[in-house]
């Protein structure tokens, strides 16, 4: 849902966000305590003890990190219910489940009595690689799966040093099992009754870690912590925070990106019973809003249609979709910064030549959970609640807007409702939008908690989408399916430029974002030319970023060129691949032996299609049975080969594959596109704008290949390889490639 | 107005044409029942309405009065047995990624099971059309099927 960051510009990427401002902010180590003190209460009758929090001040734990100390992870209370507190953003992808796991492993502890929760914005919380709160870019997991080993790690040895005093006897006669430190002659005792003495023991610096052969947690198939509430109405998410008096408020905003608020007349708002304040309010991108606050959602929305709002948009540019594809395709015909070169020569002289051209629209990110963050201002300090990809970043903008200091903000992270990207803009476009307004409300008078809420309608017309693109290739290959020249432009808005990866992902002009996925891992002599026009439509990372278009290029081109020799779609890649990718191969081979290909006679009017493609460091591999089903394309069943090195929770993988493959699928469907006439945006609802239904999912089994390296991303490398795989079925059946989402049979 | 919400009156003052899901968010409380998308279209919503599935975002306050509402707090709480055998089965096969819409997917796959005759089990078409109006982003519906399924045998 972020771009792949290359890790050789973290330094740069941290001190970016330092130069910015951003609030990089430690509680000082007491306040763990009262932390611990208030989750206490909130979970029940037993006190949480913070994991080493009264070494503050102490020598011992000075050379750790706010990111390694246990304090700020892992409590245990007096009943030995163990309460991990997570550092990423739990919105579907399992984190809420997989991160306690790893601690868990390495604590020791006995997974029915762990628990889990979110962070804040507090230093201890970033990415450890990368210095700033995020979820995104399938990190959660990759990046943090040393951190929480460690930190387990930390809390055992700290657990097995008290229970080594209070028996008086050397630690190494010591162990752990499931919760509890067992010692000689029979000695027992469990975690709950050691957390206190614990806590006052010295946090060591280096622990030793598992053999990932003794694992008993990480690995195994783990029902989901959240299952139970999410499956009973019981689990809060960040739309469901009530505060005492907490006002509600919605946004007029322009129906035209960056058009000027000329004349508001509000007298028939303010009529409105229960409507407290009509404010204008600055929105994203410099543009002008009025909120309408009042008790409740409804009565919000009253007020705003009773608005009577005057917009100027004659100086701005009003995008059409239609007019943009002819822009788009006149700029393909330019000459321009190129992300990769190579001789075109041999595409004169190749005796196959292919000449394609694909066309992406625009998507909406269409989280459930529409957009919406509760701020509370108290002099002094300002307190959030918003399910957020990036809290530091937040806490940031939330303290420039409210002219606070980022340590007079407190973001809480609540649960979200699906993201895929949006809940991380890189203006903090939703928490400024709520901040602005929690600001004018108080200085209305209103001293009362405000939660901003968008419809679905103002989530849908709001922009930040997954940019439309335009894609040419020429390419020429010779009767083997050799690639001799591969001639190759993308155009496309760049949604990194202007934000806080712009410094270490555009290059030469070039945003990676767009290009990631192109090429590699096939050898082939490819010249790769990018223009990123500039239009006044936001545009943002979405489900697997640039894959989300470039696997299907290049997927459904290698499977022209099969077809196009006569060669098996498989066996043509397996060539290509050669010993050199092997996590490639494997995948492949996985999903081929499970699925029966070449094998299994299909039924009548059913094709196969194989897709297989990298993203976030992990791939994946589908093969699918499709058909044509009354002039429209249908999937039928899904076989998925994975690699992700080693999978911390394999439920949860494969339901992110099965997830992220829905998502892939939605793209390809009749209906799945966001587009613009004289600069509206013309769809608003699920009516207008398609998402997969239960109808359209097909049977589907996932399959990983195993693995005890260290885990590598999941949440989006399932989405990619589906609309191409699905499309290289269709394309069998028809004779006729696909060349664009959502599919248009010719 | 006088509202029977989860087997007990709650007398509320609210304009006749709320929503009812925002009666029971806003000013009940009851914050199980989700907002998608507002015009009945995503499912996210559903409660039973005289042990009908509807969509609570489109549906006047005024139109609930004196009929027996239960939302997914009470269904799920262990006292009806369809209910818990739903509830049972999402949590067994770990339907939920996110979670927003499951509410809403329960509430249909609850009227559906109930709609059918004592003991009769739904066909995978019968699954398929019962659950169509809800949608899941996350792409949870592999499962969702099989959680249905196996709660209507659970019941049988």
């Amino acid at each position: 849902m972020l771009p792949n960051i290359d890790y050789s510009e973290l330094p740069r990427a941290l001190q970016h966000m330092l130069e910015r401002g951003q609030p990089v902010k430690t509680l000082p180590r007491r306040s763990f305590l009262k932390l611990a003190g208030a989750t206490g209460l909130a979970l029940g009758a037993f006190p949480h003890v913070a994991m080493g929090a009264t070494t503050a001040g102490g020598n011992p734990a000075s050379a750790l990190k706010p990111t390694q100390q246990p304090s700020a992870f892992v409590q245990i209370a007096g009943n030995g219910e163990v309460t991990v507190t997570i550092n990423r953003l739990e919105f579907g992808q399992g984190v809420h489940t997989a991160l306690p796991m790893i601690l868990a492993e390495e604590l020791d502890a006995d997974w029915t009595l762990v628990r889990s929760r979110h962070g804040t914005n507090d230093a201890a919380y970033v990415d450890p690689l990368f210095g700033i709160h995020l979820t995104g870019g399938s990190h959660s997991i990759k990046n943090s799966f040393s951190q929480y080993r460690e930190l387990g790690a930390r809390a055992r040895a700290m657990l097995l040093a008290a229970a080594a005093a209070r028996w008086m006897v050397d630690i190494a006669t010591l162990r752990t099992q499931a919760g509890t430190v067992l010692g000689p002659g029979g000695r027992k005792l469990g975690y709950g009754e050691l957390a206190e003495a614990a806590m006052a023991r010295p946090v060591p610096e280096k622990v030793t870690l598992k053999d990932p052969k003794d694992f008993r947690i990480i690995g195994c198939p783990t029902p989901r912590l959240d299952a139970r509430a999410k499956s009973s109405g019981r689990q809060d998410f960040g739309i469901d925070t009530r505060l005492p008096g907490q006002l509600t408020a919605v946004v007029a905003r322009p129906s035209v990106f960056g058009a000027r608020l000329a004349a508001v007349d509000d007298s028939a708002a303010r009529a409105v019973n229960g409507v407290k304040a009509v404010l204008r309010v600055p929105l994203d991108g410099g543009a002008e809003g009025v909120a309408v606050v009042a008790d409740g959602y409804w009565q919000a929305t009253q007020g705003r249609d009773a608005l009577k709002l005057k917009w100027d948009s004659a100086k701005v540019e009003k995008v059409d979709s239609e007019r943009q594809l002819v822009h788009y395709r006149e700029l393909a015909g330019r000459p321009g910064p190129r992300k990769f070169d190579a001789d075109m020569a041999p595409l004169a002289t190749a005796p196959r030549q292919l000449e394609a051209e694909f066309v992406f629209p625009y998507l909406a990110h269409a989280a459930m959970e529409p957009l919406n963050c509760t701020v509370a201002l108290t002099e002094g300090r300002a307190e959030l609640w918003v399910g957020s990809q990036c809290a530091g970043l937040d806490a940031g903008a939330a303290a420039r807007v409210l002219n606070l200091k980022p340590e007079q903000v407190t973001v809480n992270v609540q649960m979200a409702g699906g993201g895929f990207g949006r809940r991380f803009s890189s203006t903090s476009d939703t928490v400024v939008e709520a901040c602005e307004i929690a600001k004018a409300a108080r200085a209305a008078g209103l001293n009362a908690p405000v939660r901003t809420l968008w419809s679905r309608e103002d989530d849908m017309r709001g922009g930040f989408y997954r940019p439309m693109h335009l894609h040419r290739a020429r390419i020429g290959f010779d009767e083997r399916g050799n690639v001799l020249a591969w001639d190759h432009v993308i155009v496309g808005q760049s949604i990194t430029t202007g934000s806080v990866f712009e410094q270490f992902q555009v290059k030469n002009g070039i945003d990676g974002t767009a290009t990631e996925g192109m090429r590699d891992p096939y050898p082939l002599p490819m010249r790769l030319t990018v223009h990123h026009p500039k239009l006044n439509v936001p545009v943002l990372w979405w489900r697997s970023v640039g894959s989300t278009h470039t696997a299907f290029v290049m997927e459904t081109l290698l499977d022209e060129i099969a077809r196009a020799t006569q060669q098996d779609p498989v066996t043509y890649r397996m060539r290509l691949f050669g010993d050199k990718h092997p996590r490639h191969r494997d995948a492949l081979q996985l999903a081929v032996d499970r699925s029966g290909y070449g094998k299994t006679h299909l039924a009548a009017g059913r094709a196969w299609g194989v897709a297989v493609h990298e993203s976030f460091d992990s791939v994946v591999a589908y093969v699918v049975e499709a058909s044509v089903k009354d002039g429209r394309p249908a999937l039928h069943r899904v076989t998925a080969g994975v690699h992700c090195n080693l999978a911390v929770n394999p439920r949860t993988v494969e339901a992110q594959v099965q997830g992220a493959a829905v998502t892939g699928l939605s793209m390809c469907l009749p209906g799945s596109a966001i587009t613009l006439r004289d600069g509206v945006v013309e769809q608003s609802n699920f009516d207008g704008y398609t998402v997969a239904r239960i109808t359209d999912m097909p049977e589907f089994n996932v399959h990983i290949v195993p693995s005890v390296e260290p885990p590598t991303g999941i949440g989006e490398p399932g989405l990619p390889p589906l609309a191409p795989a699905f499309g290289n079925a269709i394309a069998r059946l028809t004779g006729k490639p696909l060349r664009q989402l959502p599919f248009k049979l010719a | 107005m006088k509202l029977i919400v989860n087997n007990r009156e709650v007398t509320i003052d609210a304009d006749p044409a709320m929503p009812l899901l925002w009666a029971l968010r806003d000013v009940i409380g009851l914050t199980g029942t989700k907002f998608g998308c507002g015009a009945a279209q995503c499912g996210a919503c559903t409660v039973h309405l005289d042990g009908e599935a509807i969509r609570s975002c489109i549906t006047p306050v005024s139109d609930a009065e004196g009929k027996k509402i239960i939302t997914i707090e009470a269904a799920t709480d262990g006292t009806d047995r369809v209910g818990a055998a739903v509830h049972a089965a999402w949590v067994k096969h770990d339907v939920a990624q996110c979670g927003y819409c499951q509410s809403g997917q329960i509430m249909s796959a609850i009227a559906l099971i109930k709609s059918l005759p004592a003991g009769q089990q739904p066909t995978p078409d019968n699954i398929d059309a019962a659950m169509a109006g809800n949608i899941c982003r996350c792409g949870t519906y592999v499962r969702i099927r099989a959680a249905v399924a196996d709660a209507a045998r659970t019941l049988a």
